[in-house]
Order: C-alpha cells, then sequence, then structure tokens
C-alpha cells in the first residue's frame, strides 16, 4: 500500500464522521449492548459503545462501511473510551485489549473490502484514543487543587495497552484526539513511543485538541498554539483540532495551527453546536459550505467530521475537497 | 509556490506560548521559587504555606518573569513530593501557569516527577556529561519524549568548565552527542557556561565574567539554534549585602553578555539597575570588573562600593487597586482570585454591614456575578472560576463565625444562616462526565452548603431514594451527552410522581435554558432552574432556599420559563418549515377502525340562561386572580407566602367579600350557550358541521414547523373522524359569560371612588367566566356528550385538564385564529339567544365571556400552533372564501417570517 505521507502531499484526505450518531439510530437496549456474552455483567453497561464492537460488529462495520462509501480515506477504530481508565465506570478494564483489538480488526476488514474494491484509494484505520474521563493536570477536587485523579504513569499504563492492542488489531494510523488536557495526551504520545520501541515498529501518529468554549483555548487552559508547542515533540502525520465546536468556530484556530505546525493538519469539527435540545442539526450544505473556507484558505491535510456528522456530511466534504489541494506542509530549517 | 519555512526557534509553553527568536528580548527567569535561592521560599516549603509559596510564583510572574525555575533541592524535604505538590498547585493558577516552567533540580528523579505534572513545554535544569556519556544520553531521550527543551551544563567527568577553552569543548561536545546521537532537537538546547562571581579577591577568579562572555559568542556562533543561559546572581556574590553595586553588576554583566548571545537567565528583576541609570562612576568601576579591564579593578571598586549608599530599588507589583472602593477590591479579589487581601476587605464590609450575612448576600455575590458574566462571556476559563470560588470559600469562612454568633443572639431570625442547605448533586445515568458538577458541588460548599455527591453514572432511583433518606433541600443534575437530556426529563417526572417539593437545578454542556423549559420543567410543578454555570449556581441557590422570598422566586421562575417556553415554542428552533401538503402528509393519525367514539346524549343546540353562579365557587382557579394583582405565587401556598402572604389573605378575603355580595344579591347574571353536533373532517383541515340550520365548517390550522422524527404536525381537524372512514363524529361548541352586570358595577364603585373594588369585580368576573366554562364541560362531558359520565375529578384535577377531551378556545394557541369565532357564533346564534357580541376586533363583550369547541376524543390535546407559513395562509382564505390581504391580517402574529 502506498506511503499515507505521499498520499497526503497529493491530496486532501477524509476523515469519516461520528460513530456515538450513527449508532444512536439503532437505539440499542440494554440487552443489546450485553449481547449474549455479557448478559449476567453486574454493572449497567448501557452507553458503553466501545463494547458494540463485540456485541454488536456488523453495526459498527456498517458504519464504516457507509462512511467508507461516502468518500472517506480514514475511518476511526470504535475505540474511543478504551482505556482501563475509562472502562473502570463499567468495570470492563479487563476487556480493554480486546476491546480495541477487535475494533481494529473489524475496521481493517471493511478498509480491506474497499482497498481492494478501489486500489487506487486505498483505505486506512486510524485507532481511535481518547483523552479518557479524567485530567492529569486539573483536580477534580477544588478544596484540594493539588489533587489528581490520575497520574502520568496510571495513564501511560492504561494508553500503552490501548495502543499495542489497535497495531495488533491492524491500525494503520493512531489517532489521539478530543485533547482537552495536553497532559493526558502526552502521556498518551510517550505510550506510543514506548510501544514504538518495543516492537522496533514506526507508525503515523495523528493528535487532535479540543478548544472548548469561546475562550479559545483547551479545557486545561492551553491556547491553540501552546498546545501545538507542547505535543510537537513527537513527529506527527497530521496535528489538528476536533469536537466541542463547529467549523465556523473552529477556523480561528485552525489557522494557528496552518501557519505554525511544521506536520499535516487535520481537522474534524462537529456538525455545529448542539442546539438546546442537544442535537446537532447542521446540514452536510451547511457545514460542507463553512469547510470549503478551510479549503479555500489552504488550513487542511485532513479532513473529517465529529459529533453529529453523518455520511451524508463525509459525502458532502469529500465531495468538495476532491477539487482541492492540500496545504503544503512546512519545511524546519 | 513558495514553501513555507519554520525556523528551529525555541518554543515554550505553559498555557501560553513562548517563543525565543533572535528578535526576542532577553529571558527572564523568576528564581525566587528555588530553595537554593530563596531563604523565604525554603521555610514556606518546609513548613508547608503552599499558598504563601504560590505568591512568591505569582510574584514572579506579576514582576515579569517569563519562565519560573522551581527547585526543590534541600537536605529536609523530600524534594521530589515538594515539586509534585508546588506543580501540581501551580496548575490551578493560571495567572502562574500561563508561563512555562523551568524544572531544577540536580536529582534526576526529582525531574522525572516534575515533567510528568506538566502539561506545557517545560525547561528541564539541567543535565550534563557529569556522570558521563550514558546517563547523560538516557536523560536526554527522556526528556526528549517528555517533550521538554533542557539545560546543559558545562560540567563533563572532569568537572566544571571554568575557563573560556574547557567551556567551548564541554559544550560542542554536549552538543554533537545530543544532536547526532539522540535526535535531540539543537533548538531545545539551552547551554549554561557557568557564570562565577568576580572581584572575590582572588587572581583565577577575574576573567570569570569575560570568560563566560566570549564562551557564550563561540557557542551562538558555533552551535546552531541552541540558546544561553545562566544564574547572573552570582557573578555578583561577593558584594552581598551592597545591593546598589549588585545591581549595577548585574546589569553590566548582562548588557555584555546579551550583546554576546546570552539569550536567557536567572534574575531577580528587583536587583537589576537600568544600565543607563548606573552613575558614570559606578558604571566605570564595576565595568572594570566585569570586563576584567585593570589589573587593580576589584580593589578601585570595593573601596568604591562603601561609599555607595543608597537603598535598593525593591520593584513591587502594582498594587494601586488596594486604593479602590471597598466593593471594588472585593470584586476584584474575586474575579483574579486573589486571596490575599480579601479577609481584612470582607472584615471591612462587615463592620459596615448590618449583619455579616448581608456581606456574602451582598459585596461577595456582586463580585460572583462578575466572575459569572466574564465565564460566560469567555473572558475567564474554568481554572480561574475555580480559583474565584476559593477566595469565596475564605471570605465566607472568616464571616461564619459571625454569622454563628449573630444566630445564637437572634435565634429567631430567619435571616441567619441555616448552615444554607443540603444539596444533592449528581451526573445522570449513562454519563460519566463530571468536571461541570464537580465545580458547582464545590462553589456550593465554598458557600457553606452541605453536598451530597453521588457521583456518575447515578440511576434515578438513587438520586430520588438519596434525597428522601438525606432529606436534602435542592436537586442537581448534571449531564454533557445528549441522551442525559431525557434522564434530566425522566428525573423531574419522576419527583413530580413521588410528589417531591425541593428544587431541581439542571446544568452541564449540553442542557440549555430552553430545554429545561420547553421539557423539564412542564414535567415537575415545583421549581426547575438551568443552571449555566458554577458561579450562578450560588446566587441560584439562595434565592431557591430564601424561607424569605423563595416562594415569590419560584413564582416568578415557573413564569419566567412559561413565558421563555411559549416565546420559543413560537419562535421555533431553526425556522425549518414544510409546506401544507407536507404537513397535512405529516398529521395525527388516529386509527379511526379501532377508535371509540361517542353518540352525544343530547345533540343540538342549548342555552342556560338562568344559573346560580353560587355553584361555581368551587370551580375557580384562584392562581390567575392573584397574578392579576401583581402577587406571584399558586394558590393556595401563596397566602401564607413569606412576603406576600400577608397581602394575599388580605386581598383574597376582600375577594370572598365581594364574591359573597355577587351571590347573595345576584349581582352578576351567568348564561351559556352551548351545541353537541354531528361532524367530521373534510379534506384534512376542515370540520364540516350539521346543525338543524345547515352545514357550517370550522377551518382550523395545522403546524408547519418541522418536526423530529416521528412527531405528526397537529391541526384540531385531526381529532374529528374524516369523512371518508365511514364514521360519524361528533363536535361541540360553547360561549360562556358571567359579565352580565359587571360594567354596572364596577362604574357605581367607580363612582363611590372605590377603584379596588371596581378592578375587583373585574377580576372576579373573569374568574367565574373560566369557572362557569369549566363547570359547563363537564357538563357536557358527563351528561350532554355523555362519554365521562363516570368521571370524578377534584377542582385541582380540572385545573390540571386531567380529564379526556379538550375545550381549545379560538385565539388560543391551538386555534390562534379568531375568526373562526364568528362561525361559533352563527352556529350557536350566540348573540340572538345569551346576549354576547363579537366586537370589531373580534373580542367577546362582555369581557367576562369564554368561547370555544369541544373535541371527545381521548387522543384530543391541547398544542401550540407555532408559526405557519404564507402557503397555508393562503389556502385558509380559499377554503374559507375570504381575501387573502385579510386572511393574513388575522392571522399575522402567527406567519413566519
Amino acid at each position: 500500500m502506498k506511503d499515507i505521507y505521499k498520499i497526503l502531499e497529493e491530496r486532501i484526505l477524509v476523515l469519516d464522521g461520528a460513530m456515538g450518531t450513527m449508532l444512536q439510530r439503532h437505539k440499542f437496549t440494554e440487552e443489546d449492548f450485553r449481547g449474549e456474552r455479557f448478559k449476567d455483567w453486574p454493572t449497567p453497561v448501557q452507553g458503553n459503545n466501545d463494547l458494540l464492537s463485540i456485541t454488536q460488529p456488523e453495526a459498527i462495520k456498517e458504519v464504516h462501511r457507509l462512511y467508507f462509501a461516502a468518500g472517506a480515506d480514514i475511518v476511526e477504530t470504535n475505540t474511543f473510551s478504551g482505556t482501563t481508565i475509562a472502562m473502570a465506570d463499567y468495570e470492563m478494564e479487563e476487556l480493554v485489549y480486546e476491546l480495541n483489538y477487535q475494533s481494529a480488526k473489524i475496521a481493517k476488514e471493511v478498509a480491506n473490502e474497499f482497498t481492494k474494491k478501489e486500489p487506487h484509494k486505498p483505505r486506512f484505520v486510524a485507532g481511535s484514543i481518547g483523552p479518557t474521563n479524567r485530567t492529569a493536570s486539573m483536580s477534580p477536587d477544588v478544596n484540594d487543587p493539588g489533587y489528581r485523579a490520575v497520574t502520568f504513569n496510571g495513564l501511560k499504563i492504561a494508553y500503552k495497552q490501548q495502543v499495542e492492542a489497535l497495531i495488533d488489531g491492524g491500525s494503520d494510523i493512531l489517532l489521539v484526539e478530543t485533547v482537552f488536557d495536553t497532559l493526558n495526551a502526552k502521556a498518551a504520545l510517550f505510550a506510543i513511543e514506548e510501544v514504538k520501541d518495543e516492537k522496533g515498529i514506526d507508525i503515523p501518529i495523528m493528535v487532535s485538541g479540543t478548544i472548548t468554549d469561546a475562550s479559545g483555548r483547551t479545557l486545561s487552559g492551553q491556547t491553540a498554539e501552546a498546545f501545538l508547542i507542547s505535543v510537537a515533540h513527537i513527529p506527527m502525520l497530521t496535528v489538528g483540532f476536533n469536537c466541542a465546536l463547529g467549523a465556523n468556530q473552529l477556523t480561528p484556530h485552525l489557522e494557528v495551527l496552518a501557519q505554525k505546525a511544521a506536520f499535516g493538519v487535520s481537522a474534524h469539527p462537529n456538525a455545529g453546536l448542539p442546539n438546546a435540545f442537544g442535537e446537532y442539526d447542521e446540514t452536510p450544505e451547511q457545514m460542507a459550505s463553512q469547510i470549503k473556507e478551510y479549503l479555500d484558505k489552504s488550513l487542511v491535510n485532513i479532513i473529517g467530521g465529529c459529533c453529529g456528522t453523518t455520511p451524508e456530511h463525509i459525502k458532502a466534504i469529500a465531495d468538495m475537497a476532491k477539487e482541492y489541494k492540500p496545504r503544503r506542509v512546512e519545511v524546519t530549517i | 509556490m513558495a514553501n513555507n519555512i519554520t525556523k528551529r526557534y525555541l518554543k515554550l509553553s505553559g498555557l501560553e506560548p513562548l517563543i525565543v527568536t533572535p528578535e526576542t528580548n532577553f529571558i527572564n527567569v523568576g528564581e525566587r521559587t528555588n530553595v537554593a535561592g530563596s531563604r523565604k521560599f525554603l521555610r514556606l516549603v518546609k513548613e508547608e504555606k503552599f499558598d504563601e509559596a504560590l505568591d512568591i510564583a505569582r510574584h514572579q510572574v506579576e514582576g515579569g518573569a517569563q519562565i519560573i525555575d522551581i527547585n526543590m533541592d534541600d537536605g529536609l524535604i523530600d524534594g521530589k513530593e515538594a515539586m509534585v505538590r508546588f506543580l501540581n498547585l501551580i496548575m490551578a493558577e493560571p495567572d502562574i501557569a500561563r508561563v512555562p516552567i523551568m524544572i531544577d533540580s540536580s536529582k534526576w528523579d526529582i525531574i522525572e516527577a516534575g515533567l510528568q505534572v506538566v502539561q506545557g513545554k517545560c525547561v528541564v535544569n539541567s543535565i550534563s556529561l557529569k556522570e558521563g556519556e550514558e546517563e547523560f544520553m538516557a536523560h536526554a531521550k527522556k526528556i526528549k519524549r517528555y517533550g521538554a527543551a533542557v539545560i546543559v551544563m558545562a560540567f563533563d567527568e572532569v568537572g566544571q568548565a571554568d575557563n573560556y577553552e574547557r567551556r567551548l569543548e564541554i559544550s560542542k561536545r554536549s552538543y554533537d552527542v545530543l544532536v547526532d546521537k539522540v535526535g535531540f532537537p539543537p533548538e531545545d538546547i539551552i547551554f549554561d557556561l557557568n557564570i562565577f562571581p568576580v572581584a572575590t579577591g582572588m587572581d583565577e577568579h577575574r576573567k570569570n565574567a569575560i570568560d563566560f562572555i566570549e564562551a557564550t559568542r563561540w557557542v551562538r556562533e558555533n552551535l546552531p539554534h541552541c540558546s544561553v543561559s545562566g544564574g547572573v546572581s552570582n557573578v555578583s556574590f561577593s558584594f552581598r549585602g551592597n545591593n546598589p553595586v549588585r545591581e549595577a553588576m548585574h546589569s553590566v554583566f548582562l548588557y555584555h553578555a546579551i550583546k554576546a548571545g546570552m539569550n536567557m537567565g536567572i534574575v531577580n528583576p528587583a536587583m537589576l539597575e537600568v544600565y543607563d541609570d548606573i552613575p558614570k562612576d559606578l558604571l566605570e568601576h564595576v565595568e572594570d570588573v566585569i570586563l576584567d579591564r585593570r589589573d587593580d579593578a576589584t580593589e578601585r571598586l570595593l573601596d568604591f562600593a562603601e561609599s555607595v549608599v543608597g537603598t535598593s530599588k525593591e520593584k513591587t507589583v502594582d498594587l494601586s487597586w488596594r486604593e479602590e472602593p471597598l466593593q471594588d477590591r472585593i470584586t476584584r479579589a474575586l474575579v483574579k482570585g486573589i486571596d490575599q487581601y480579601i479577609v481584612e476587605d470582607v472584615e471591612e464590609a462587615r463592620q459596615s454591614a448590618d449583619k455579616p450575612i448581608e456581606v456574602i448576600e451582598g459585596n461577595l455575590m456582586i463580585g460572583m456575578n462578575v466572575v459569572g458574566d466574564l465565564f460566560g462571556s469567555g473572558k475567564m476559563f474554568l481554572p480561574q472560576v475555580v480559583k474565584s470560588a476559593r477566595v469565596m470559600k475564605k471570605a465566607v469562612a472568616h464571616l461564619l463565625p459571625y454569622i454563628e454568633e449573630e444566630k445564637k443572639k437572634n435565634p429567631k431570625s430567619s435571616n441567619g444562616s441555616d448552615s444554607a442547605g443540603k444539596v444533592l448533586m449528581a451526573t445522570v445515568k449513562g454519563d460519566v462526565h463530571d468536571i461541570g458538577k464537580n465545580i458547582v458541588s464545590v462553589v456550593l460548599g465554598c458557600n457553606n452548603y452541605e453536598i451530597v455527591d453521588l457521583g456518575v453514572m447515578v440511576p434515578p432511583e438513587k438520586i430520588i431514594q438519596t434525597a428522601i433518606d438525606e432529606q436534602v433541600d435542592i436537586i442537581g443534575l448534571s449531564g454533557l451527552i445528549t441522551p442525559s437530556l431525557d434522564e434530566m426529563v425522566y428525573l423531574a417526572k419522576e419527583m413530580e410522581r413521588k410528589n417531591f417539593s425541593v428544587p431541581l437545578l439542571i446544568g452541564g454542556a449540553t442542557t440549555s435554558k430552553a430545554h429545561t423549559a420547553v421539557k423539564i420543567d412542564p414535567q415537575y410543578k415545583n421549581a426547575v432552574v438551568h443552571v449555566n454555570d458554577a458561579s450562578r449556581a450560588v446566587t441560584v441557590v439562595g434565592d431557591l432556599l430564601n424561607k424569605r422570598s423563595n416562594q415569590k422566586y419560584v413564582g416568578d421562575l415557573k413564569e419566567d420559563y412559561q413565558k421563555f417556553r411559549e416565546g420559543f415554542l413560537k419562535r421555533t428552533k431553526k425556522k425549518e418549515y414544510l409546506t401544507i401538503e407536507q404537513a397535512r402528509d405529516n398529521k395525527y393519525k388516529i386509527d379511526w377502525s379501532s377508535s371509540e367514539i361517542s353518540k352525544p346524549n343530547r345533540l343540538g343546540v342549548h342555552v342556560i340562561s338562568e344559573f346560580d353562579i353560587k355553584s361555581l365557587e368551587p370551580y375557580i382557579d384562584w392562581s390567575p386572580f392573584f397574578r392579576s394583582w401583581d402577587l406571584h405565587g399558586k394558590y393556595p401556598a401563596i397566602l401564607t407566602d413569606k412576603v406576600v402572604g400577608e397581602q394575599a389573605t388580605s386581598l383574597f378575603n376582600d375577594a370572598k367579600e365581594l364574591l359573597n355580595r355577587v351571590f347573595e344579591e345576584k349581582l352578576l347574571g351567568a348564561k351559556a350557550v352551548y351545541g353537541l353536533f354531528e361532524a367530521n373532517t373534510v379534506n384534512d383541515d376542515d370540520i364540516e358541521v350539521l346543525s338543524e340550520e345547515g352545514k357550517q365548517t370550522f377551518r382550523t390550522l395545522r403546524q408547519q414547523l418541522k418536526k423530529y422524527q416521528g412527531k405528526p404536525n397537529f391541526a384540531l381537524s385531526d381529532f374529528v373522524a374524516p369523512k371518508d372512514s365511514g364514521k360519524q363524529d361528533y363536535i361541540g361548541c360553547f360561549c360562556v359569560t358571567t359579565g352580565f352586570g359587571t360594567k354596572e358595577l364596577a362604574e357605581a364603585f367607580e363612582a363611590d371612588l372605590d377603584d379596588y373594588n371596581s378592578i375587583m369585580i373585574k377580576a372576579l368576573a373573569d374568574r367565574l367566566a373560566e369557572a362557569f366554562a369549566e363547570y359547563l364541560h363537564q357538563k357536557v362531558r358527563k351528561e350532554d356528550w355523555g362519554y365521562a359520565n363516570e368521571e370524578t375529578l377534584s377542582n385541582e384535577s380540572l385545573i390540571k385538564e386531567e380529564y379526556k377531551g379538550i375545550r381549545p378556545a379560538p385565539g388560543y394557541p391551538a386555534c390562534p385564529d379568531h375568526l373562526e369565532k364568528q362561525t361559533i357564533w352563527e352556529l350557536l346564534d350566540v348573540k340572538e339567544r345569551i346576549g354576547v357580541e363579537l366586537t370589531e376586533s373580534l373580542a367577546m363583550w362582555p369581557a367576562a365571556s369564554v368561547s370555544g369547541y369541544y373535541f371527545g376524543n381521548k387522543e384530543a390535546r391541547y398544542f401550540g400552533l407555532g408559526k405557519i407559513k404564507e402557503d397555508q395562509v393562503k389556502d385558509f382564505a380559499e377554503r374559507k372564501g375570504i381575501d387573502f390581504e385579510y386572511a393574513k391580517k388575522w392571522l399575522n402574529p402567527n406567519l413566519s417570517e
């Protein structure tokens, strides 16, 4: 398969859209989440979307298929919460390796189907590595601002397990995403570097932060540029932003990256901001028209969608991205 | 097309970036948070007075330090523990954490522990070849992986570089190992070329400064991209105690070293004279020493130093804000998170307040509201708000003893703090996000509320049970993901079902006032409040639990949400509309093959012209009566309300008195006309009605707002069987009045200059008309139509419309077109039969009248039409056979733009 770094110089690659939004359509019940295998699991598991890779693999594959068919070059594995830390809520720490391995495996199967059909447009699998539900540089207890609910080493160990399984399952890329606390991401990157060393391999890394609100900062308080500087010690395929904001609101922060990053730049914004009912109602056309600005300004190398985006959104984006050249990656001297 | 080119600059970050370019001025590293360099800092760390230790860090940043150096190397403290603790605390102080951190230790395990708690790109201070290449490389590799820059000391296996040649030798070797063998980015290397004291009296020290300066020049010219740093105060070590001389020495040294390429250094800005301000003679003597220009330079400077008098110019942070008025100071302290002066300011406020609690409710709340506004508009971010909460806590802690004392002195006062109250906090089932919830918990905790925190993924049963067991005063729900919204709605329903009365707070990223107003508030008869940020929570909870005024507050709140809800539904969220044809395709579909249709017992038109209105008394809904007098609250609770109760009771007594007079003297005439007819829907939106006089048609309007999947677009016609279903269906309509006599009575009162009773009689007549409508509807359901002859409902249930069937009134949300009143008037011959007339603007006269339709199907429901489009108006006009512009005029309020 052609080197993704090379392909990235030639065209803008398209990442998939939301997994959760697509799964919500199934309205899976507690029983569906459990399947036969976990029918006696002691804790409620409804909402543990990652588990569906094991209990409802066809539904997950179908989502991947829809995104590839819509024109995505890369799909993300269904592993956003696939760490022992995030799985602790469901007492499923033991299953972490299997969850990640299976998720990568089924995504890769679907990717291979498409690559076989369309060899000129190889499809890739990005192992999705979420932020976990704890912050390494913020205290959950304001009476004790020095307290931390998770340590760097704790995160590193958890991420390492996820990373190994994602690689073993066949991920082509690792995507550290929705970074709201940069220290969490640094632990993930540290873990990846260790796994790379131990396995003697290299694998492209994408890092995607999250600007949480109008302050223009990450949850842990960093500006876009401070975030970039804090992760730039790792050779990355791309650095970018996703989630929390719609395409429009993300533009100024992407411009910072586009200007300053010596890596590719990625973006997978939400389908606008959620409306009063928590729904994302930006239409594919509306979103694509905002993303056109990214393309006109040559801000991105990889573009996709986060919360609320659907295959229709990705199709609208992919159809448009085809017509544009990718942002030229900077050269450091 | 030109390539983008990014230069290899040293880039560091705290919360904000720091990029060192050739154009950047000298980077000033703060040195006071170093136990080796500051005795005060050492003492504070030893005594674990971290708050004050943080102040030192803050002062440095405020004083201009662009990086802060932190060192905990002392035999008497656990350096690793202290480093982690202090760095974690700094991370919670955005005004400090905005700058990058220099982690300073001679012990690798302390350095590594520090690197593991800082999100930004730090500088490690330092590594060297002292223990050999292997360890040097191993550490460098780790540092690279943690993403930090590094200070390399000019030190090797042999020892410290103390002359020009050794500095070059060690720096060159270190650079090559790092760049070539480790792959360390050269721009992330900072050399510390050892600044040693001059003017020590020893000859071998004479060239210490100039060697450093010249070695700096060589390194910057020969080792690409790297930086040079050093601890400047060392150079003046021998002049300890003579600050004017030391300050001059620092300035002179820096002046020359910077020119040579030193671009970073540890300098106490308070110990720095401006180069141009150094007196000429002192300057000359100092330069002689630094640049080693004369053999007797040291002696000459020593002699001269004794004559230099003057005090050091201790540069201080700007404290001018301390001169501002008290409230401004308190607000500033809260906004900036400065807790240093809050106790003295709060004490000042307390002394001028009547009661200590007023300082919380007044001064502090004003400040917290500013915090809330800034946060809401994105001008403050989370950690700062959390800091504000801590200042708040400190202030409250100071006030608490006084509040307690006040309570003891005055035990009956409801004004004193009742130890605030108990608040249950939970992230709802299926959601694991708890940051926001925790912040609210803490902020409330700071304000003396007891928090029962159930954590995340809390099932509704547990919330309900805990609320009961713990007898909490408020329940707060949080959620970040979309499905949480439904959980909150469910919980509100459960609370209602279990007859809860405690207020419900809603918060979290996906929640909104609109969702709360539209989806949650209607589920729960008691208070539901959307709290959009933590700093607002305190005010809201305070208002909810304030026994003096909470009833009014809750009443206002409910009303506000209702208004908001109505406004919101009218406004519609996306303004996406269906065509009228599409809307009809999505109509509400009753399964007519199985739907139960009752034939009325008494078809035709009936009149009630003699009616004893006394029997209406139990049907009166009193709450709107009080509202018409600007007294807000629910009847009967309003009668005992702490604030308005007295007035409400007095008003109520007056009303009863007048009402009795009305009853006794039969001052008001009540009349009604109503009819029940065969009816069927035709062409989707029209209801064809057969009366004895012939055929009439009600034209209904259909919702056109695009609905969520599965939700129909209602029209009233959906509740009547269509003709082609083959089923005979029925409809009713009515007009009641209790208004006859009102005008005369009111005029009589006015003539007596009794405006009070003049208003009173109108308000009562309105209530009686509504009560009459309620009464008549019940009678129709049970007798005339007779489909609900088993119905037994309390007055309260009637007011809540818990019965089967509806009686929408033209001009109200389901059928806002007043025009259809004319059809009712024709059908029932209202004017002839009971004398109620329609004015030019289609208002009823007498005013105390109510008219409407009866729909008997059990699936019939109230709805709001919302906005409609012009295509429906056009269609409506054609159906009704009226002019389009005329129809448009009447429907204008509902027409979407």
